[in-house]
C-alpha cells in the first residue's frame, strides 16, 4: 500500500481524497470524488480512502465494487419493488380459496383467462418464493453489508483523525462559506462561546475551531442496514424446521388429542368451543347489522394442554399432566414451553352420533322396528338389534361428495357422513344393501322390503388450531429494533461541523451538515449574532 | 349514544368547513406584498393556521366522541380509516409548517386533506362491529402509525408538486407539462368521484343487478346510474335506465363491475371539471398556477419535500411493518403472509428506500427529487384506494 504525507505532516492511506487532519485536497486523486470539475468539495465521505474506489483489478476487487455501488443496490431495490407489486396482481397460490377443487394450474387460466394462464406460467403465482425473488433479496443483503463496510470503515477513521486546523482550501470549497477581513479576539471568543452554547464540542488549536454536533448521527445509515441484515438472517433461519415449527390441528369438543410437531409430548383437549356473533338489537351497530348481517364476535377454543409424562410406552395410555387450561381465541393465542397455539379456524355442525331406524318400505307410518345409533368417532362393523335385525356397515364416507361419479370423502372428518348399510333382517330372508346419507337414500335395486331412516343426530364443533414454535422471532425484534434506532438516527439528528479559521486579522468560517442545511445556517446565525462576522453564503446555489 | 354520534359527526363537519375556509385564508397570503418579510408569516397565514389548527382540534373530538360511542378507535372501517387519514395530512402538515412557515404549503395540503375526508364519507359511516381479527390494540396502533406516517410521506409530495408548478417550464409543451397535467388531472378526479359519489347518495339513487359469479347468483346495489353493469347481469329495480354496457367477462371479483362504473363516473366527471378548468383557463392547469407560486422558494420547497420523507420514513417503517407485523402475528399467527395489503407496504417502504439512497448518493435533487414524491404518493394512494376496493385481502374493510 502506497500511503500519502499531506503537507501536514499526516500519512493517509492510499485512496484518499481529502487529508483526513487538515482537508487539503490530495494531488492526483480528485476525480475519485469528482472533486476536480467542481468549486465544492463533495464531502459524503469526507475524502475518505474508500477500497471500492482505491482498487479494480482482481476478481474480488470487482464483487467488491460491484456490491458497493449505490447505483446497483437501488436497482436491486427497484427490482424487488416492482416485483412484489407483480404479486398482487392476482391472488398468490397460498390465496385461491382453499375449496377451489381446480388444481392451480386450471384455477388461474379458469379465473383469469389468458393472463391468469401467463401468470401461472410465469411462475407468479408463487412469486414470493421463487428462486429468483429470494437470489434478488439475498443480493439486497449482500449489497447492505459490502457497501457499509466499504463506506463506514475509512469515514470512521477520518472522523477520528480531524483535527482542528483545516487547509484553507478546504474551508473555501465548503458549501457554507464566509471570509470577515477584520475580526477582533473579543468577537472569537464569542463566537466559540455562541457555539459552546448551541451545544456543539468545540477543539481549539491557535485560534483555529473545530465545531462539531451529533457525530452519531452519522452512522445511523450503517446501524440501520446492520438491522436489516439482522433480519434477513433471521428470514433464512426461519427456513430450517429447528428453528421454526408450524403445524395445525383439529380438535373436536369433548376431545383430546397430541399436539403435532411436539414429538408426541403435549396433548390437547377441548372443553369447549364458542361462537359467537353480536348481537342484533345492540343499539350501537344496529344499522350496521341490519345491511351487512351477523357479524362474528368471537372464537375461542376452552382448552387444556398436558404433558407426557417419563417413558413413551409404546401401544400403553401416556401418562398425562396438566401443564394449563385457559382459552384460546383470535389475538390472544395460548403460550406454553415455547409452543404457541392460535385460533386459527373451526367447523360447524360436525356430527357426533346419530341414530337410525329400520321401517318396512311401504308402510307410510314408518313405524320404527328398531334403531341403533353410531358414535361417528368410532364406527362399529355391524349393529345388531334386540329385535334380530342384524345392520353392517359396509361404507362409510365422512364427508360424502360424488367425485367423478364415484361416491368419495372429501375429508376424513363427520362433516356429511353417508353410509351403505346392509341389513340382515331376523330369520333368513335376503340381506338388503342400501345407501344413506344426509337427505338421501336410496336402494339401488328398487325392491327391498325395508328401509333405514335417519332419527336422530348429535353434532359439535371442531376447533381448528395452529401450532407454532418459532425461535426466530427474538431476531426479528432485535433486527426491527435496530433498525429503528438506525433510521432514527440518522433522520432526526444531523451531523454538523462549523469550522473557524483565522487568517491575518479576519477570519475564515466553514459549515458543513449531512442533512437539513436550514439548521445549519440557523446554527451559524445564532453564533455570529452580536459580531460583525459575515453571514456564510451558500456557495452551491452561486456556483 | 345516538347523541353523541351526533356530536361526532357534527365536528367533523365543522372541521371539513374549517379547512375549507382555511385554505381560503392561505390562498389570500399569495397577496400579501410584503416579499421582504422573509420572518413572520402575515395576517392571512395567521388566521389560516388558526383556522386550521380550530379544525384539526375539531376532528380530533369527533375522534374522541365516536371512539367512547362505538367502545373502539374509530380506524376500523374505510370511512373512519380515510377520515382519519385526512387528519393526519392535517397533523402532518401543521408540524412541517410550524418547521418552514411556508403560507403555500397549506393551500395545497388542506384541499388534499379536504377531498380525502370527501372521499371517505361516500363510504358507510355507521359504526360496525368488530369482527374478531380486528379486536385488537395493535391494529389500532398499527393504523394510526401507518396513517400519520403516510401522511408525512404525502406533504413530501404536497411540496414536491409546489415545486414542479413553480419550476416547470410553461412557454412550450413538453412531457413534462403533460406528465404534470395528468398529475393534477388526477386529482380532479378524486375530487370527481366525491362528488358524483355525494350527489347520488343525497338523491338516493338506488338500482339492483342480479348476476352471477362461478356460478352462484349475487346480487349488487349501484348507487351510479350503471354505464358498466355486470356480465350478464339482470337489472330488477324497474324504472332505471339499462346499463350502456357490460363489464367485460374477466372482470369476475364481487362487485367487481359495480366498482368499474364508479370508476367510470369518477374519471367523466373529473375529465368535465378539468375540462371546464381549461376552457375557462385558456391554458394549461399548471401554467395558470405558476404566476401565482413565485414567491416561493425552490430549494425550501425541496428542502421540505426531503424533510418530509426523513421524518415520515421512520414513522411508516414503525407503524406500516413493524406495528403491523405484531398485529399480524397476534390475530394471524404469522407476521408476514404477502398479503397484498402487506405487500404493498413493502413496495411503499422499498420506494421511499429508493427515493433516500438516489438524492443521498446520486445527488437526486430538485426536479427528480419532486418527480420521485409524486411518485411515491401515487403508490400510498394505490395502496389506500386501490388495493381496498381492487385487490382484496385479508384487510379488505368495507
Ligand atoms: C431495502 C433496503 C434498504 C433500506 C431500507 C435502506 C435504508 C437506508 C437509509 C434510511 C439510509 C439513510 C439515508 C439518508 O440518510 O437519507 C441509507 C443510506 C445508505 N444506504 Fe441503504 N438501505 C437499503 C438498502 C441498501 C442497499 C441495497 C445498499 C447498497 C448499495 C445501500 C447503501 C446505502 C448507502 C451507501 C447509504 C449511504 C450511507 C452514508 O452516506 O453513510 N442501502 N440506507
Amino acid at each position: 500500500m502506497e500511503k500519502i504525507k499531506c503537507e501536514c505532516g499526516h500519512v493517509n492511506p492510499e485512496g484518499t481524497v481529502l487529508c483526513e487532519a487538515c482537508g487539503k485536497p490530495v494531488e492526483g486523486n480528485q476525480h475519485i470524488d469528482g472533486n476536480d470539475k467542481r468549486k465544492l468539495l463533495n464531502m459524503r465521505y469526507d475524502g475518505s480512502a474508500r477500497r471500492s474506489q482505491t482498487y479494480n483489478k482482481s476478481i474480488i476487487d470487482k464483487t467488491w465494487n460491484f456490491f458497493s455501488s449505490v447505483k446497483v443496490g437501488v436497482w436491486l431495490i427497484v427490482l424487488a419493488l416492482t416485483a412484489s407489486a407483480i404479486g398482487t396482481i392476482f391472488p398468490q397460490e397460498q390465496y385461491i380459496p382453499a375449496d377451489a377443487t381446480q388444481d392451480p394450474s386450471i384455477y388461474y387460466e379458469a379465473q383469469y383467462g389468458i393472463l391468469g394462464q401467463i401468470y401461472y406460467q410465469l411462475g407468479f403465482h408463487n412469486l414470493y418464493g421463487s428462486w429468483w425473488y429470494m437470489l434478488l433479496i439475498a443480493f439486497i443483503g449482500m449489497s447492505l453489508v459490502i457497501s457499509s463496510i466499504d463506506r463506514f470503515v475509512p469515514l470512521y477513521k477520518t472522523l477520528k483523525m480531524q483535527k482542528p486546523r483545516r487547509h484553507d482550501t478546504f474551508l473555501k470549497r465548503q458549501r457554507l462559506f464566509s471570509e470577515t477581513e477584520h475580526v477582533s479576539s473579543d468577537e472569537k471568543k464569542k463566537l466559540v462561546s455562541g457555539l459552546k452554547k448551541q451545544r456543539y464540542k468545540v477543539w481549539e488549536d491557535n485560534g483555529h475551531v473545530l465545531a462539531e454536533k451529533g457525530r452519531f448521527s452519522r452512522w445511523g445509515p450503517y446501524v440501520n442496514h446492520l438491522g436489516l441484515i439482522i433480519v434477513l438472517i433471521a428470514a433464512l433461519m426461519r427456513m430450517t424446521s429447528f428453528m421454526y415449527m408450524d403445524e395445525y390441528v383439529w380438535v373436536r369438543e369433548g376431545e383430546q388429542t397430541v399436539i403435532p410437531g411436539t414429538d408426541k409430548e403435549y396433548y390437547i383437549e377441548n372443553k369447549d368451543f364458542i361462537l359467537e356473533t353480536y348481537d342484533k338489537d345492540d343499539e350501537r351497530f344496529k344499522n350496521a347489522i341490519e345491511k351487512q348481517g351477523n357479524v362474528a364476535k368471537n372464537y375461542q377454543t376452552n382448552a387444556v394442554i398436558y404433558k407426557e409424562q417419563g417413558d413413551d410406552v409404546a401401544g400403553a395410555d401416556p401418562d398425562l399432566k396438566k401443564v394449563t387450561e385457559d382459552s384460546i381465541r383470535m389475538n390472544e393465542p395460548l403460550e406454553f414451553d415455547g409452543y404457541t397455539l392460535y385460533q386459527s379456524g373451526y367447523q360447524q355442525n360436525e356430527f357426533k352420533r346419530m341414530s337410525f331406524k329400520i321401517h318396512k318400505t311401504d308402510d307410510p307410518e314408518e313405524a320404527s322396528l328398531g334403531s341403533f345409533s353410531i358414535d361417528l368417532t368410532d364406527p362399529k362393523e355391524t349393529y345388531q338389534l334386540d329385535n334380530g335385525f342384524q345392520v353392517g356397515v359396509t361404507q362409510y364416507y365422512p364427508d360424502y361428495e360424488l367425485q367423478e361419479e364415484e361416491p368419495a370423502s372429501k375429508t376424513p372428518y363427520p362433516r356429511n357422513p353417508a353410509f351403505v348399510f346392509t341389513i340382515h333382517p331376523p330369520g333368513n330372508e335376503e340381506p338388503e344393501t342400501s345407501f344413506v346419507g344426509i337427505g338421501k337414500n336410496i336402494d339401488a335395486t328398487g325392491e327391498n322390503d325395508y328401509k333405514l331412516g335417519i332419527e336422530d343426530f348429535e353434532t359439535r364443533y371442531a376447533s381448528g388450531l395452529s401450532v407454532k414454535r418459532d425461535y426466530t422471532l427474538p431476531l426479528f425484534i432485535i433486527g426491527a429494533v435496530i433498525f429503528m434506532i438506525g433510521v432514527s438516527q440518522g433522520m432526526y439528528w444531523q451531523h454538523r461541523r462549523i469550522w473557524l479559521h483565522p487568517k491575518g486579522e479576519g477570519i475564515l468560517v466553514a459549515g458543513h451538515t449531512n442533512k437539513n442545511w436550514f439548521g445549519l445556517r440557523q446554527d451559524i446565525e445564532r453564533m455570529i449574532a452580536d459580531t460583525n462576522v459575515n453571514m456564510v453564503q451558500d456557495q452551491q446555489e452561486t456556483e | 349514544m345516538d347523541s353523541l354520534i351526533n356530536v361526532s359527526s357534527a365536528m367533523l363537519y365543522t372541521a371539513f368547513i374549517l379547512y375549507l375556509i382555511a385554505t381560503f385564508f392561505f390562498g389570500a397570503t399569495i397577496r400579501d406584498k410584503n416579499k421582504n418579510s422573509n420572518k413572520g408569516v402575515g395576517i392571512s397565514g395567521k388566521i389560516g393556521i388558526t383556522l386550521t389548527i380550530i379544525g384539526f382540534l375539531a376532528q380530533i373530538v369527533y375522534f374522541i366522541t365516536r371512539w367512547i360511542a362505538s367502545k373502539h378507535a374509530p380506524v376500523s372501517n374505510l370511512f373512519e380509516f380515510m377520515t382519519f387519514f385526512g387528519m393526519a395530512l392535517v397533523f402532518a402538515f401543521i408540524i412541517l409548517y410550524f418547521i418552514y412557515r411556508l403560507n403555500i404549503l397549506g393551500l395545497f395540503a388542506l384541499p388534499i386533506a379536504i377531498i380525502v375526508i370527501a372521499y371517505a364519507s361516500v363510504f358507510p359511516t355507521e359504526v360496525a362491529p368488530l369482527v374478531p381479527s380486528l379486536q385488537s390494540n395493535w391494529l389500532y396502533i398499527h393504523v394510526t402509525t401507518v396513517s400519520l406516517g403516510e401522511a408525512i410521506l404525502s406533504i413530501s409530495f404536497v411540496a414536491g408538486l409546489i415545486y414542479l408548478i413553480r419550476q416547470i417550464d410553461q412557454s412550450v409543451r413538453s412531457k413534462r407539462t403533460i406528465w404534470l397535467e395528468v398529475v393534477l388531472l388526477s386529482i380532479f378526479i378524486f375530487a370527481g368521484f366525491s362528488i358524483i359519489s355525494t350527489a347520488f347518495n343525497v338523491s338516493g339513487y338506488s338500482a339492483e343487478f342480479e348476476y352471477s359469479v362461478n356460478g352462484t347468483t349475487q346480487t349488487t346495489d349501484y348507487h351510479l346510474p350503471p354505464i358498466a353493469g355486470p356480465n350478464e347481469g339482470e337489472l330488477l329495480t324497474g324504472d332505471r335506465m339499462n346499463p350502456l354496457f357490460e363489464a367485460p367477462g374477466w372482470m369476475k371479483g364481487v362487485d367487481a363491475a359495480r366498482k368499474f362504473n364508479t370508476v367510470i363516473w369518477s374519471v367523466i366527471t373529473g375529465l368535465i371539471l378539468y375540462g371546464l378548468a381549461r376552457l375557462i383557463l385558456r391554458k394549461r392547469v399548471g401554467a395558470f398556477i405558476q404566476p401565482f407560486l413565485l414567491k416561493a422558494k425552490p430549494d425550501m420547497l425541496d428542502e421540505i419535500s426531503y424533510r418530509a420523507v426523513a421524518i415520515g420514513f421512520p414513522v411508516f417503517t414503525l407503524g406500516g411493518l413493524i406495528f403491523a407485523s405484531i398485529w399480524a402475528q397476534e390475530a394471524w399467527d404469522r407476521f408476514w403472509g404477502w398479503d397484498p395489503k402487506e405487500v404493498w407496504a413493502l413496495v411503499t417502504w422499498l420506494f421511499y428506500a429508493a427515493f433516500l439512497h438516489l438524492r443521498l448518493s446520486k445527488g437526486w435533487h430538485g426536479e427528480k427529487s419532486a418527480w420521485l414524491a409524486v411518485g411515491g404518493f401515487a403508490i400510498i394512494m394505490f395502496n389506500l384506494v386501490a388495493v381496498n376496493l381492487v385487490l382484496a385481502g385479508l384487510h379488505s374493510y368495507a
